[in-house]
């Protein structure tokens, strides 16, 4: 048994210790807003925080997140909607498919957390993670004016 | 006709109509409302007036819902922050003799190809609530006017909102004559209203395919012959039986194998140690320097389909005072969907009940049905959002895939969700193609005669070999097409195109044909014009007087980036034009390229004339999106074959354009209101060869062949 914080709630979970923590949070704790796109770090679909750390979740095994406080998109506001990312988010329509946007917004989170007024420069380095509609123009945008 | 519903998070097996609520609180209290009335079959009223209109089409981030919502709830005069929409199921559509039409969603179709239909819904829809209001009141329907959701008689200063007036007018007939609005008159076709489908994909609750859940469900993983066209032979089930959570490990047709398990995870991790052996067919010494040999052997071949003709290009590049030459080369590119390929699939002895991200509804339930060997009806297609779509989720291989896996353990409801390595092995690539291109310059510098020879794969030849005409794929040339290349007062013209067939499985990619063409033919312009020591952009508008709204939209957008202005030092333009899919594009590009060869795109500038503007913002949108796609294959995409199988296998290896690697995006839309153009795909084709054009100016470098990755900018 492994026993997780996973959004202010205690979870326990019965797995290999070496699964990573993106199917765990997915296959056993089913919450499906953290996506799968590479499995090996690459895309940052699976972005959750970990004490506040922006961590991709496909390569963290569970094993290795001990008493760490595990913040997934569902997570990220009581309402889904009201943290300054989602409502930048909200309001330039940055979303086109959706599918990369839980790890683009867990990801700016992180960043703004950090680094309340970020540069362009300090967006193009923290914000790896892939999105293949390209709404890469608008996240930055709504970057910016979510750190206001 | 019933209609099920579901809430966010209730259980994915509604049936037949999904609900995408807009963006609004309300959205949370949408289960359990009074009893909606429909309104012909494209708009549903609700008693407390929010109004949710069917979209047939699927979405994949495209926009093209809400496009559509506007189209409908405009001819309505609904109150559009009222309006959300839900999609049609395909078995429903099939059972209702396909009265919502086609649901294939490519070519960027999904609006131009409705917008008579869907406006003529929305205007029947509205013919009925005032039919409804002047039967109540007694008075002729001629007095009654609509806006904003409300019916109004003037003369007695009565009102009536649509929601009291739904349950009446839905027990009228359906008109069928009805009048589309003017654009003039239009109120929310036009406007750059919000998406309807945004709150949920902020918040991790909107449902993909590869989020579905049903209960009792199992997880696969698919492991399919790493060489095209070969088969399997056997695996060795017993080596991975006794890892944890596995319960099948199935053949899946003759071409694949399945490891199904209680989870996904346990699923893949037990079949990546699952001994295979596989029979390549014969496949397996098939490289891409053997594929790059064979397409060149098209470049000279006197055997090819001819795209256009005028004049006599031969003779005239024959006795041109100087001749020119090129020969240019684009690869494979995989699609890389965000959301991996992946169908739930259920099948019992006689039915079919699939969850499907698809581009095509329709060929889904074909495919389901067939695959599991039931009668059409039998089957059903629960439509999930796609996590992209860009002519991947066209094809059926993976519906085909998991039915035929859940036909094994019937009963069961099985998910098959392919790893990113196995989604880029196994796609249907945009097609491998080289173009020679030769013109010849009269002594002023001007152009006499241009020669394009396609040679490479075509899609048409590998999907539906009965459609060639004359053995000749039309597509091949799009953008390079009589309708549609742009520089017809070229007096000698020839463009033809030489098969060059490969065993590498082919399909429809984002603006797939005119992005290839258009970097062969306007890079090779602008050659051209260089070798006659005029502006590109003065050269190109000199060939244009036969096609001018290419030229006014070259003109347009070389206008708003300031051709020919001053800029900083070190900074070079390039610029462009296209027409394909419908709409006429063109793009200017400012780059740098270091000392060291480094390529910084500052900035691009886009123009296109889709003809209607539905909806401005998501065009933006939709610009921004092609460039990152389009500059991903000009900075880094190339599928190489080595062995007969696919080398890359997930974003390591398979480079992509993230956020660093994007330029600023300025776009103007200069709609001319007098045909219907596309969106998604047309201005993907200009992204890459402003941006070549530019490198030139920059380093004095013509790369004629792609990725850059593979290419050294340093100045020549
Ligand atoms: S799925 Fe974890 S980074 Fe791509
Ligand atoms: S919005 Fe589709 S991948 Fe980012």
């Amino acid at each position: 048994m492994i026993t997780l914080q996973v959004n202010g709630q205690t979870r326990q979970v019965d797995v290999d210790p070496e699964t990573p923590l993106l199917w765990v949070i997915r296959e056993w704790l089913g919450m499906t807003g953290t996506k799968f796109g590479c499995g090996i770090a690459q895309c940052g679909a699976c972005s959750v925080h970990i004490d506040g750390e922006v961590m991709r979740a496909c390569s963290v095994p569970v094993g290795s997140v001990g008493t760490g406080k595990i913040t997934t998109i569902e997570g990220l506001s009581p309402d889904g909607l009201s943290h300054k990312v989602q409502q930048a988010w909200l309001a330039l329509d940055v979303p086109q498919c959706g599918y990369c946007q839980s790890g683009q917004i867990m990801a700016a989170a992180a960043l703004l957390a950090h680094t309340p007024k970020p540069t362009d420069a300090e967006i193009d380095e923290a914000m790896t993670n892939i999105c293949r509609c390209g709404t890469y123009n608008r996240i930055r945008a709504a970057i910016h004016s979510a750190a206001g | 006709m019933t209609l099920e519903r579901r809430g966010f998070l209730a259980s994915v097996t509604a049936g037949a109509f999904t609900l995408a609520w807009s963006g609004r609180a309300e959205a949370n209290a949408i289960t359990g409302d009074a009893a909606p009335s429909e309104l012909g079959i494209w708009a549903v009223v609700h008693p407390d007036d929010r109004i949710v209109v069917r979209i047939a089409r699927s979405e994949m981030g495209q926009g093209t819902a809400t496009g559509l919502a506007q189209l409908v709830a405009d001819e309505m005069d609904a109150d559009w922050t009222r309006v959300g929409i839900e999609f049609v199921a395909p078995h429903v559509n099939l059972a209702a003799k396909r009265a919502w039409g086609e649901m294939s969603t490519g070519g960027s179709r999904g609006i131009r190809a409705s917008v008579d239909y869907v406006r003529k819904g929305g205007a029947a829809a509205r013919a009925m609530l005032i039919q409804a209001a002047a039967a109540q009141w007694g008075v002729p329907a001629s007095e009654c006017t609509a806006s904003l959701s409300t019916v109004r008689h003037e003369k007695s200063a009565r009102w009536l909102r649509y929601g009291e007036l739904a349950a009446a007018a839905g027990k009228l007939p359906v008109p069928t004559d009805v009048a589309v609005k003017k654009p003039s008159e239009w109120t929310i076709i036009g406007k750059s209203v919000k998406r309807l489908d945004t709150v949920d994909k902020l918040s991790g609750r909107q449902m993909y395919g590869l989020d579905v859940q049903l209960p009792g469900m199992l997880n696969g993983a698919i492991a399919q012959c790493p060489v095209f066209g070969g088969k399997l032979v056997s695996f060795d089930a017993k080596a991975i039986a006794a890892m944890r959570g596995v319960r099948h490990v199935l053949a899946v047709g003759d071409t694949a194998v399945a490891v199904v398990a209680d989870k996904y995870y346990q699923a893949k991790t037990a079949l990546a140690k699952l001994p295979i052996v596989w029979d390549e067919a014969g496949h397996g010494n098939v490289s891409s320097a053997g594929i790059a040999t064979f397409v060149a052997s098209g470049l000279d071949a006197a055997e090819a389909g001819i795209g256009l003709r005028q004049g006599d290009a031969r003779a005239a590049i024959a006795t041109a005072a100087k001749k020119i030459e090129a020969t240019y080369g684009t690869p494979f590119l995989a699609h890389a969907t965000m959301e991996p390929m992946n169908c739930t699939a259920l099948v019992t002895a006689d039915s079919v009940e699939v969850w499907v991200p698809t581009q095509n509804g329709d060929a889904s339930l074909a495919a389901a049905a067939e695959a599991a060997g039931v009668k059409l009806d039998r089957a059903k297609v629960h439509k999930m959002l796609l996590g992209g779509g860009f002519g991947r989720r066209g094809q059926q291989d993976y519906t085909r895939l998991a039915v035929t896996l859940a036909k094994q353990i019937p009963g069961t409801p099985v998910k098959l969700v392919w790893t990113r390595e196995e989604d880029i092995q196994h796609d249907f690539y945009r097609p491998i193609t080289q173009c020679k291109l030769t013109a010849g310059l009269d002594a002023a510098g001007t152009l006499t005669g241009l020669h394009m020879r396609l040679s490479g794969q075509s899609i048409m030849a590998f999907a539906s070999p009965a459609t060639l005409e004359n053995g000749v794929d039309p597509r091949m040339f799009q953008s390079a097409s009589a309708e549609e290349f742009g520089y017809h007062a070229i007096p000698n013209l020839l463009i033809g195109h030489a098969m060059r067939n490969t065993h590498v499985p082919v399909g429809p990619w984002r603006g797939v044909n005119t992005n290839q063409n258009a970097i062969y033919i306007e890079c090779f312009i602008d050659e051209l014009a260089h070798a006659a020591g005029k502006d590109p952009l003065e050269f190109r508008r000199a060939l244009m007087g036969r096609n001018p709204k290419n030229r006014a939209i070259l003109e347009a957008v070389a206008a708003k980036a300031g051709w020919g202005t001053p800029l900083p030092a070190g900074v070079h333009r390039g610029l462009c034009q296209n027409h394909g899919y419908g709409s006429y594009v063109a793009c200017v590009a400012e780059v740098s390229v270091s000392a060291k060869g480094d390529l910084k795109i500052h900035r691009l500038v886009a123009g296109t004339n889709p003809g209607f503007a539905v909806n401005p913002q998501q065009i933006d949108a939709q610009i921004d999106g092609s460039f990152a796609y389009g500059l991903s294959a000009l900075l880094y995409g190339e599928i190489t074959i080595e062995k007969g199988r696919v080398a890359e296998g997930n974003f390591d290896t398979y480079q992509v354009a993230r956020m660093a690697d994007m330029p600023k995006v300025e776009t103007i839309i200069v709609p001319t209101g007098d045909f219907w153009g596309g969106v998604g795909e047309p201005t993907i084709a200009v992204a890459a060869p402003a941006v070549l054009n530019a490198i030139f100016a920059a380093t004095g470098k013509r790369i004629r062949q792609l990725p850059l990755k593979n290419q050294d900018l340093r100045r020549a």
